[in-house]
């Protein structure tokens, strides 16, 4: 009895800071404890135990103090910048396991140094107008009686670029990530508003300072625009467009509208602020710069990493497509002369993160790992070679992919299994 | 509760009516949301088309921009003459070039409409003062932009008519636009 004692002491003295105004027995099942309990096991060796004392462990849950996974500022457009402003944030796909990216690690893109506007939801509401029958004013109790979808949907910048700087794949890949989105199919709500012949675009806007504006064809969003309010489980992250952000899936991030509060249906392409970030000179660098292409990468073994030596090892990637579902990845664990079939962790969606595996025995020799894959349409992942080649333009350092670049990534490994970029 | 449960019935003829007919023809289905004010919708209405149709009522000039400019502290970012500074650059290095793509991306030389350029300065501009200029004070900064690019000449007066119909030297030489269709890959024949 006495060894009980000063933990019983301790756990009241946290559940009291922790819950406030509930009692003992309130308290005490939501920590899986009855009073006490021991709550340090007493066999020598084993780890302590999370007391409960931690602010935040019961009201909403944190992941353990080991766990230091984070994302890094980073992106295509210098962060900081000119004005010492953080535009892009990268996950840690080196982390990553299953195809969910969990909403704190999400990538996020800002126009203006993470400016993030702090939204009452029960006060935000969404306007559908233009070339409809009926305009309509949605608020946001509104949007949550129509039918819901619930669909597994990556979101990628069009900045998103390896290149031989990238030392980890969070660098190279982060600004990717996937999530399950929840809300209602813009189609249904332009069902409701009707939608005049003459429709051919729409234009989304959010409610940050710049509203920023994107142009995009009205087959799109009859086709599977999402209006979304959930993620992962919960609202949608402030970071993420909280209450409400546009989904485009399989388009560039930057028409993923967030904090969207209203969408105008137009007869033509409006070529406001956005619009005029994609205005481009060659018809076919344009052309792929809208959807995103077939794209893999190999999260492990990555850059920076350490193979501790020879022996197996399962490789793990990402694989994801605009254009739809992935139906084929291929690994190459000698540097891309033999290609071969991995396995799908779980059924591939349309436009969301299919987590794939290939079982590798290292004879610890040097090597270079590669993923490759493609989607329904029978779009194939290139190499950056096999780009060149295409665009008939030399392949060396100075090689840039026309619009996005959804080239293969290789890993190099060295005798001591230590990962490094490929490209580098 | 008995309003929910008679708001179905009461849109069910007419859904299987015109259960046949095109998306586009359908009437509501769910009666949700409310019908928005012309205020409502005037005060949200801020995407600039090129028709022009949403522009505000005002008007300036060049000479006016230029003061503007100033005041306004536009060449804190830009530069006294939209070239000096860590923002963007407002005016070409390079304007005897006639390769038009190969002087930059500059707002007001490649913007292919006029208003564009409103449209941008009006929601994006000042940095951190955002959505605080007047329609009198966007027409001066857009009239001064083009005026120091010799789109317009320096006396031109722009405002909701005028504007739209602005000649900018980019013309048509710009990648057509996406011409997106469901399931279909990114670019025809590309292989990748």
């Amino acid at each position: 009895m006495s060894s009980k004692r000063p933990i019983r002491r301790e756990f009241l003295k946290g559940g009291a800071a922790l819950a406030g105004g509930l009692t003992m027995g309130a308290v005490a099942p939501a920590l899986g404890q009855t009073p006490g309990s021991p709550a340090a096991p007493a066999t020598p060796g084993a780890p302590p135990m999370i007391k409960g004392d931690k602010e935040g462990m019961i009201a909403y849950g944190e992941r353990s103090n080991y766990v230091k996974s984070v994302r890094i500022p980073h992106g295509g457009r210098p962060s900081p910048d000119n004005f010492g402003l953080t535009f892009h944030v990268a996950t840690p796909l080196q982390d990553s396991v299953g195809v969910v990216t969990p909403s704190s690690l999400h990538y996020f893109a800002t126009t203006r140094g993470s400016f993030l506007p702090d939204i009452d939801p029960s006060k935000h509401t969404f306007m559908l107008h233009g070339l409809v029958d009926r305009p309509l004013t949605f608020t946001m109790d509104d949007l949550k009686r129509f039918p819901s979808v619930t669909r597994l949907h990556f979101i990628e910048c069009a900045g998103n670029r390896s290149s031989p700087r990238a030392k980890t794949v969070q660098e190279s890949h982060g600004m990717a990530s996937c999530a399950e989105w929840t809300g209602v199919l813009l189609s249904t709500l332009l069902k409701e508003t009707g939608l005049k012949g003459t429709a051919k675009w729409f234009v989304a806007e959010g409610s940050e300072e710049v509203k920023g504006a994107s142009s995009m064809p009205i087959a799109k969003a009859m086709d599977d625009c999402l209006l979304a309010y959930g993620m992962n489980g919960e609202p949608v992250r402030p970071q993420n467009g909280f209450p409400l952000r546009l989904m485009v899936p399989g388009f560039e991030g930057i028409f993923h509208t967030k904090w969207i509060q209203r969408i105008k249906v137009v007869d033509q392409y409006y070529m406001n602020y956005n619009d005029f970030g994609h205005l481009d000179d060659e018809h076919k660098t344009a052309a792929l710069g809208y959807q995103i292409g077939p794209k893999s990468v190999i999260t492990f073994p990555s850059g920076a990493q350490q193979l501790p030596g020879k022996g197996f090892y399962e490789i793990s990637g990402l694989a994801w497509s605009g254009g739809g579902a992935i139906k084929l990845v291929e690994v190459s664990t000698d540097g891309g002369k033999k290609w071969n079939k991995a396995e799908f962790k779980g059924t591939p969606q349309r436009m969301a993160f299919t987590r794939f595996g290939y079982q590798w025995n290292w004879d610890g020799t040097e090597t270079e790992i590669l993923s490759r894959c493609t989607d329904e349409l029978g779009q194939a992942q290139p190499t950056r070679a096999q780009l060149a080649k295409y665009w008939n333009k030399p392949y060396d350092q100075t090689f840039s992919v026309p619009g996005l670049d959804n080239s293969v990534q290789p890993w190099h490994i060295a005798g001591d299994g230590k990962v490094t970029n490929g490209f580098a | 509760m008995g309003s929910h449960r008679t708001l179905p019935f009461a849109f069910l003829l007419p859904v299987l009516i015109m259960g046949g007919a095109s998306a586009l023809a359908q009437g509501p289905a769910f009666g949700i949301g409310r019908t928005p004010t012309p205020d409502e919708i005037k005060a949200r209405d801020i995407s600039i088309g090129p028709s022009g149709e949403e522009l505000p009522a005002g008007k300036g000039t060049a000479k006016e921009g230029a003061q503007v400019y100033r005041a306004k502290g536009c060449a804190g970012c830009h530069g006294a003459t939209g070239l000096e500074g860590t923002a963007p650059i407002l005016k070409s290095k390079d304007p005897a070039n006639p390769d038009l793509w190969a002087r930059g991306r500059i707002l007001p030389l490649r913007a292919p409409f006029a208003t564009t350029v409103w449209d941008y300065i009006n929601r994006a501009m000042p940095l951190n003062r955002e959505g605080t200029l007047t329609p009198d004070e966007v027409y001066s900064l857009t009239a001064f932009l083009l005026s120091i690019n010799n789109v317009i000449p320096e006396d031109q007066v722009l405002d909701a008519q005028s504007l739209p119909k602005v000649k900018m030297p980019i013309g048509n030489n710009y990648a057509s636009l996406p011409d997106w269709k469901p399931r279909t890959p990114r670019l025809k024949g590309y292989p990748y």
